[in-house]
C-alpha cells in the first residue's frame, strides 16, 4: 500500500501532473487525411510496397465506413480533416544508444517519472518509450535478443521482421473491423512490436510509455505482440498527455496473438488528459484492443486502469479459439467531472472448454458518466464454456451516472454463465464512521475506493498497482468531491 | 473532562435536545437512559461530530476545549471515540487496515510517529484477545458481512486499540446475546481507568448490570430529568419510566 500522505501531497498539489508541454523540435506533416497524406506517412517510414498498400487499402475503406454511434458517450463532431497524422520529434542526431537521445525528451521523462536508465537498471522494465508517434528508445534490447525475444518498434519490426508483421498484422483486428481501427490502419505512425518465440518465458517486465506531446496531433499507435508455443510475456502500458484546450484523439489498436499454451498478460495504466473541471479540452480515447487465443491452452488477460481521458471507448477483447483456452478482464475505470467511459470487454467463446472471467470496477464522481459494455458469446461447438462476470459501479456524489450494458449470447446447452452486478454510493455513514476514527473524509474516500478496486489492483504488477492507487486518488481530485 | 451546558439540538427543524447540563469527571463512568425518541443517539451523535445535527446553543468542552468547533476527525485525534450503535461496512477494505490507518491518524495528530508493522501486530493480538476475536476477524473487510454481534464486539475491540479518553458507547449492548454482552461488558471494564471516562447510552438496564456506572441520568424529551447512582437504573428496570414522567416538572411551553 502506497502511504497515504503521498496521495494526499500529490492531490493538494494540482489537477492533472502531467499537463506540461515539451519544446521539441517536431517533424509534422500538413493537417488532414487524404491518400497523399497515408502515403507519406508510408514514405516518410521508409516502408515496403505491401505496407503501404495494406495502408492504402484500409484507407480506401475507412472512407466507406460510418463513426459509430451506438455508445452511450457523446461528444460534437470530430473533423477528421483537422488533425495532423503524423508528428516525429526531429533528432539531433541518429538514436543508437541512450545517451544519444534528446536531452529535452530525456527530461519529459524524467517528469513522468520513467527515468529510462532507471528503469534500465533498477527495475528490470524494458521500455520501449513512444513520443508523438515514433519510438524514442528502445532499452534491453539486447538482452531479449540473447533468448530470441524482439521488443521494437513497430516501424522497425515493419523493416526487420517483415515476415512477421504481414503473417500477424490485422490477424486480430482487421482494418474493417470498425471505424477507429480502419483510420488507425491508414495512418498509424508507430507503436511496439513484440515477439516471444517457443519455450521462452520474457524474463522482464516489457513497456510502453506514450505520450502525447505535439498540438492538433492524433495518436495512431499499433501495437502487436505474438507469443509462439509455450511463451509467456507480460507487457506494460501507461499513458498520458499535456494540457490542451482542445480535444485530441487517440485510435489505438492493438492485436495479441497467442499460440498453443502460450500467455500474454497485458496491463495498462491509462492517464491521458481528461479535460478540466468545465469538461473542456481532453483525450478522445477510442482504442480497439484485442487478443486471440488461437492455440489451444492458450491465455490472455487484460488489466487496464483508466483514470484519464474526456472519452473512452475501449473494449479489451479476447477470442477463444483453442481448446481449453482462457480469457481475463480486469478493469478499473474512474470518470470525474465531465469525464465519459464506455468500456468493458467482449469474451467470444469458440474453442472447447474455454473459460472467461470478467471483473469491471467503475468508479464516478462529479458530472462523470461510466458505462460498463460488455459482451459474452459462446458460439455453437464450443462445449462446456464458462464464464463469470462481475460489473461494480461505485458512486460518489449525486451528479455523476453509470450504466451497465451486459450482453450475453449463448449458443451452447453446456454453458456455465454467471453474472454479477451491484451498484453502490459511498455513504455519509461511511465517511462520518471514518473520522470518528480520525480519519479525514478525503483519506476515507481513498480507502472506500482503493477497497472497491482492490481485485483488480492485485492483478497489476506491483509498481504498476502503487501507481494505480496515486492516480485514482489524484484523478478524483477527493478535496474536490467529498464534502 | 466533559462539560456540557445548556446544550440545545435541532434536526430536521425539530428541536431534540432542549438545555442538557452534564459534567463528566476523569475516570468516572456515566450512563444516559431514556425512552425511545428522547433524544440519547443525538447527544452522543452530536458528542461525535454529526453534521446533520444542528446546535442551536450551549457548549461542549472537552478537557477545557470547545468540542463542537473541531471537526469529527480532530475530536477523535484529541481522544474522543464513539461505538455506534449501527457500524457502517466499508468492503475491501481490512479491519487490521482501517485500525492502522486510524491509529496512524491519531498518532500523527499528537506528533508521535506512525506505528511499527510488527507493534501494530502484537497490539491488535492482545486486544483481539480480550474480545475472543480469532487471526481471520482482521483480515475481512471492515464490518463486511458481520453479525450484528461481531460488529458491536468490533466497536469496542477498536476503543480498546484506539485507546481514547473519553468513550461514548450508543446502545452498544442492543443485539447481543448474553455471551456477547458479558464479553463486551468485561472489554469495557478492562478499560475503565482514573483518566478514562465514558459515556453509556442505554435503553435497558441490562448493560450496566456488568458497566456499572458511577452515574445514572433519566433523559426525558430532550432534558435530563433525573439523576441518581446505579440504584436508579435498577429502579427504572424494575418500574420503568412512567414515574419519572410524572415526577418530573412539565416542560414551561407546551408543544402544539
Amino acid at each position: 500500500m502506497v502511504s497515504k500522505s503521498a496521495i494526499q501531497e500529490q492531490m493538494a498539489k494540482q489537477e492533472y501532473k502531467y499537463g506540461f508541454v515539451s519544446d521539441l523540435d517536431e517533424e509534422t506533416v500538413p493537417k488532414g487525411l487524404s491518400e497523399d497524406v497515408v502515403r507519406l506517412i508510408s514514405h516518410k517510414k521508409k516502408e515496403p510496397e505491401w505496407m503501404t498498400d495494406w495502408r492504402l487499402r484500409a484507407y480506401r475503406h475507412w472512407l466507406t465506413m460510418k463513426e459509430p454511434t451506438w455508445s452511450n458517450v457523446r461528444y460534437p463532431p470530430i473533423d477528421y480533416q483537422d488533425i495532423i497524422y503524423y508528428a516525429a520529434p526531429r533528432p539531433k542526431k541518429p538514436v543508437n544508444s541512450l545517451d544519444d537521445i534528446d536531452p529535452e525528451i530525456r527530461s519529459l521523462y524524467a517528469k513522468l517519472g520513467i527515468s529510462l536508465q532507471e528503469q534500465e537498471r533498477l527495475a528490470g522494465v524494458a521500455v520501449d518509450a513512444v513520443l508523438d508517434s515514433v519510438s524514442v528508445a528502445t532499452t534491453f534490447k539486447e538482452k531479449l535478443a540473447g533468448l530470441g525475444i524482439i521488443f521494437c518498434s513497430f516501424s522497425e519490426a515493419v523493416q526487420e521482421h517483415p515476415d512477421l508483421v504481414r503473417k500477424y498484422l490485422g490477424s486480430v483486428v482487421p482494418f474493417n473491423d470498425n471505424f477507429f481501427a480502419g483510420l488507425n490502419s491508414a495512418v498509424f505512425s508507430d507503436g511496439s512490436f513484440a515477439y516471444v518465440p517457443a519455450g521462452v518465458r520474457c524474463p522482464m517486465e516489457l513497456s510502453t510509455y506514450f505520450r502525447i506531446n505535439a498540438q492538433d496531433t492524433g495518436q495512431f499507435e499499433r501495437t502487436l505482440i505474438i507469443a509462439d508455443p509455450g511463451a509467456y510475456v507480460s507487457y506494460l502500458e501507461g499513458c498520458t498527455a499535456p494540457i490542451r484546450d482542445k480535444n485530441q484523439l487517440h485510435a489505438a489498436v492493438v492485436e495479441l496473438v497467442a499460440l498453443d499454451d502460450a500467455e500474454i498478460k497485458y496491463s495498462t495504466i491509462q492517464n491521458w488528459y481528461p479535460g478540466d473541471k468545465q469538461g473542456k479540452g481532453g483525450i478522445y480515447n477510442f482504442v480497439t484492443k484485442r487478443g486471440k487465443c488461437l492455440g489451444d491452452n492458450s491465455k490472455i488477460s487484460w488489466t487496464q486502469v483508466e483514470t484519464g481521458s474526456s472519452i473512452t471507448w475501449k473494449y479489451p477483447s479476447c477470442i477463444l479459439q483453442g481448446d481449453n483456452s482462457q480469457g481475463e478482464f480486469y478493469s478499473v475505470a474512474v470518470v470525474n467531472n465531465y469525464q465519459q467511459a464506455d468500456t468493458g470487454t467482449k469474451m467470444l467463446h469458440i474453442g472447447k472448454n474455454t473459460r472467461s472471467t470478467i471483473i469491471s470496477k467503475g468508479i464516478s464522481a462529479g458530472y462523470g458518466r461510466n458505462t460498463y459494455r460488455g459482451r459474452v458469446q459462446i458460439h455453437k461447438g464450443a462445449t462446456n464454456a464458462r464464464n463469470y462476470s462481475q460489473c461494480d459501479s461505485l458512486l460518489i456524489g449525486s451528479t455523476c451516472a453509470a450504466f451497465t450494458f451486459p450482453d450475453i449470447q449463448v449458443q451452447e446447452p453446456t454453458a456455465q454463465m454467471e453474472h454479477e452486478a451491484s451498484t453502490s454510493k459511498i455513504g455519509d455513514d461511511q465517511l462520518f464512521y471514518c473520522q470518528t476514527r480520525g480519519i479525514t473524509p478525503e483519506d476515507a474516500t481513498n480507502m472506500i475506493v482503493n477497497g472497491f478496486c482492490k481485485q483488480v489492483f492485485l492483478k497489476l504488477p506491483m509498481e504498476f498497482a502503487v501507481e494505480a492507487q496515486k492516480l485514482i486518488g489524484v484523478s478524483l481530485n477527493l478535496e474536490g468531491t467529498v464534502g | 473532562m466533559l462539560e456540557i451546558s445548556n446544550l440545545q439540538v435541532k434536526v430536521g427543524g425539530k428541536e431534540i435536545l432542549k438545555g442538557i447540563d452534564l459534567s463528566i469527571q476523569p475516570g468516572e463512568v456515566h450512563a444516559i437512559m431514556g425512552p425511545n425518541g428522547s433524544g440519547k443517539t443525538t447527544l452522543a451523535q452530536v458528542l461525535a461530530g454529526r453534521v446533520t445535527y444542528e446546535v442551536t446553543g450551549g457548549s461542549v468542552r472537552f478537557e477545557g476545549k470547545n468540542l463542537l468547533a473541531m471537526k469529527p476527525e480532530d475530536r477523535a485525534r484529541e481522544g474522543v471515540f464513539m461505538a455506534f450503535q449501527y457500524p457502517v461496512e466499508i468492503p475491501g477494505v481490512s479491519n487490521a487496515y482501517f485500525l492502522k490507518a486510524a491509529l496512524n491518524a491519531i498518532r500523527k495528530y499528537r506528533g508521535l510517529d506512525e506505528i511499527d508493522a510488527m507493534d501494530f501486530v502484537t497490539l491488535i493480538q492482545d486486544k483481539a484477545k480480550l474480545l475472543s476475536l480469532d487471526e481471520t476477524f482482521m483480515k475481512r473487510g471492515l464490518n463486511e458481512g458481520f453479525s450484528g454481534g461481531e460488529k458491536k464486539k468490533n466497536e469496542v475491540f477498536q476503543m480498546a486499540v484506539l485507546e481514547p479518553k473519553f468513550c461514548i458507547l450508543d446502545e452498544t449492548d442492543s443485539g447481543l446475546d448474553i455471551d456477547a454482552l458479558r464479553l463486551v461488558a468485561d472489554g469495557i471494564n478492562t478499560m475503565r481507568g482514573p483518566k478514562r471516562s465514558m459515556l453509556v447510552v442505554t435503553h435497558y438496564q441490562r448493560l450496566l448490570d456488568y458497566v456499572v456506572p458511577d452515574f445514572v441520568h433519566v433523559l426525558v424529551d430532550g432534558r435530563i430529568v433525573k439523576s441518581g447512582d446505579a440504584d436508579l437504573a435498577r429502579n427504572l428496570e424494575k418500574h420503568g419510566y412512567g414515574w419519572i414522567l410524572e415526577e418530573a416538572p412539565k416542560p414551561q411551553a407546551a408543544r402544539p
